[in-house]
């Protein structure tokens, strides 16, 4: 016990493992980010791993035609927005499963980008960083949250924006009632599965722009197996905070730093269970579900399809 | 009927044409591809055999899928319940002493037991703490896999002793020749029994579902539940045993794997499942929950994996079967779709033309 303190303490005052936990964190907020939204207005969106990997090959092969960070984002982005399609017209237009399509898609997107990414092998490189003048400079966590590759601070507007869409727009307070009560929603006007297709779609965006903060501001090299189960782990986080998104930023931040522990901990000479800490967001989620399930309220329609005329 | 067909025939026509057009995307020839494909999957001699081989776990894992369903419970987590029945059974395999074919059964079992575990606590904590089930089952895929992990590092536990000084050798004990499930030849094509134990088991299944009384249990609950407590049939306790049915099943699949041969030459190894759980589901989405339909639609995937094999020569990475297995799939889940809409439609304006 006493070393595990020790561990925590060295860690804890160890500037590089702030900016490992970050670097996780950030992949994870981008998603989870768009997950909440798909997830408020009532999908249970589990294709949001194929989409971080679509927005990831597209920023590379964007980058690698263009030579363009930012294009590459931008492609990452339409890319995450294409897996969204499939998911929100199939399953909110086609009435077709939500759980099959988004699984359906994981496998199908992961055989794409392993497809092309062997036949057309991107070139890429990280982003450049960008130091925030005097943020930068605070002690341990400054250069992990403002010395960053400039595709990182995004993050800081994806987050505000999308609390702002959702808490203080109509569109919003729409996408909520959807997830909440559709036969309620659709009673008073609101064509519900539009709604909660744009929420898919808003959440693909956020995802491959993600998959796209990824490749170009972390990895720098395509590869097939570079989510690594990110995209669960979002799901994962969003749940953990309890459909709020102050709850799922907050996961994403504890599950960043339990991932990259992994990372860090070697190099400060411990050694620690590593499938623990891989399987740790998985147990924790579900330890805190059991727990709280009846104290933290889910979306009431969350992953029930809405049909008129059928409950 | 005809515009039924119709529809699944353009659909599934669909969907390989966009996966033609994907192979022509970088430079192949799309014949050439399904040329080979079919060669290593069926046309070959003795390919057969392997195909074979991939069905039966394939097959499993979806008949389990359809047990679980029918109930109204959406388990995801077959990949993971494979795992762990896959690990108990080589755990037993190293600890059981006793003549090979009664070992052998106690493997089978294991794998099963492992599998009903696994589900059973997703299972436990939908009726026990209300907590869905469709999260659980996902999240304890992870679990899984990390569990065998470990445990092949740990010679106590399914590390193979003499194995370990590779050091990351993670692979656990072969199994004695006398445990294996025996092979047989039949018109040029090995296979193992196994191919006739599944057959068997979804029979059995599907007659359960569809004759007895339990599939009938099983039914009203998944139909609705309200119906089910007035019969005075409890959901907990036939959505409990659906759930450990269906986890069973999924173990069974990973012990099959393992006895078998087909896959890491029967030995438990890291990655062992290979997917076999996530595509099992497929099958049973795919065989739209009918039992009978699992063995054609589970020996056309486990084809396009076999199938894969043989792509090497035509420069192709294999990966492709990915693209045209996840596209089959979509493809599929569009007639009904289509379908359920038109009806409504139909109905409505029949609805709108008595008013």
């Amino acid at each position: 016990m006493g070393g595990l303190l020790s561990a925590v303490w060295d860690v804890g005052t160890t500037e590089t493992a702030y900016t490992a936990a970050a670097r996780f964190a950030v992949v994870l907020a981008f998603a989870a980010t768009g997950e909440w939204v798909a997830e408020r207005a009532g999908t249970l969106n589990i294709s949001v791993e194929a989409m971080i990997l679509a927005g990831a090959f597209a920023a590379a092969m964007g980058y690698h035609t263009t030579g363009s960070v930012a294009v590459g984002l931008l492609a990452g982005t339409v890319a995450g927005a294409a897996v969204a399609s499939v998911q929100a017209e199939m399953s909110h237009r086609l009435t077709a499963d939500q759980f099959v399509v988004g699984l359906t898609l994981n496998i199908l997107v992961l055989g794409i980008v392993g497809f092309l990414g062997s036949e057309w092998d991107p070139s890429t490189r990280t982003a450049s960083v960008v130091e925030v003048p005097v943020l930068a400079d605070i002690p341990l966590v400054g250069p992990a949250l403002f010395g960053q590759p400039w595709p990182f601070y995004l993050i800081y507007l994806v987050v505000p924006v999308f609390a702002w869409l959702v808490h203080r727009t109509r569109w919003g307070l729409e996408i909520r009632s959807v997830g909440e009560n559709p036969q309620a929603a659709d009673v008073s006007g609101i064509d519900v599965n539009r709604r909660r297709r744009q929420a898919i779609y808003l959440g693909g965006l956020s995802a491959g722009l993600g998959g796209g903060y990824l490749l170009l501001g972390q990895v720098g090299r395509f590869d097939p197996g570079i989510v690594a189960g990110r995209g669960f782990i979002a799901l994962v986080a969003v749940i953990f905070g309890g459909w709020t998104l102050r709850g799922a930023i907050l996961g994403c931040l504890l599950f960043g730093s339990v991932l990259s522990f992994r990372l860090t901990l070697p190099g400060l000479g411990y050694e620690l269970n590593n499938e623990m800490l891989s399987s740790l967001p998985a147990l924790v989620t579900i330890v805190a579900m059991a727990l709280f399930a009846h104290a933290v309220r889910q979306p009431e329609a969350l992953a029930r399809p809405f049909i008129r005329g059928l409950k | 009927m005809v515009e039924v067909v119709a529809l699944y025939l353009g659909c599934g026509l669909a969907a390989l044409v966009i996966s033609g057009i994907i192979v022509e995307a970088v430079g192949a020839d799309w014949s050439t591809v399904g040329g080979a494909l079919l060669d290593g999957s069926v046309r070959k001699p003795g390919r057969w055999g392997g195909t074979i081989g991939v069905t039966v776990p394939l097959a499993m894992v979806a008949i389990g899928t359809i047990v679980s369903t029918k109930v109204g419970l959406v388990n995801i987590g077959q990949e993971g319940q494979l795992l762990v029945g896959a690990a108990l059974a080589t755990f037993a395999s190293t600890r059981v002493p006793g003549p090979g074919p009664v070992v052998l059964v106690i493997i089978l079992l294991a794998g099963v037991a492992g599998g009903a575990i696994w589900s059973g606590l997703a299972g436990g904590l939908r009726y026990w703490r209300k907590v869905p089930e469709v999260l659980t089952t996902l999240l304890l895929v992870s679990v899984a896999s990390n569990l065998v992990g470990y445990g092949l590092k740990k010679p106590w536990l399914l590390l193979d002793a003499e194995a370990k000084r590779g050091n990351r050798n993670l692979v656990s004990e072969q199994l004695p020749p006398d445990t294996r499930m025996p092979r047989i030849t039949l018109f040029g094509n090995e296979f193992t029994i196994s191919a006739f134990l599944a057959i068997a088991v979804i029979l059995l299944v599907g007659w359960m579902l569809s004759r007895t009384l339990w599939g009938y249990r099983l039914t009203v609950v998944g139909h609705n539940r309200r119906v089910a407590r007035r019969f005075g049939i409890s959901e907990s306790v036939q959505g409990m045993v659906a759930m450990l049915a269906s986890g069973g099943f999924a173990g069974l699949a990973g012990a099959l794997m393992l006895t078998g041969g087909d896959f890491a030459n029967y030995r438990l190894v890291s990655g062992f499942s290979v997917s076999i759980g996530w595509v099992g589901l497929l099958v049973a989405l795919v065989a739209n929950n009918r039992a009978l339909a699992v063995i054609p639609v589970a020996f056309v995937f486990a084809s396009l994996r076999t199938g894969s094999g043989f792509l090497a020569s035509t420069g192709i990475e294999r990966r492709v079967t990915d693209v045209v297995q996840g596209l089959i799939v979509l493809a599929l889940l569009l007639p009904p779709a289509i379908m359920f809409i038109r009806e409504r439609r139909r109905a409505l304006a029949a609805a709108g033309s008595r008013v």
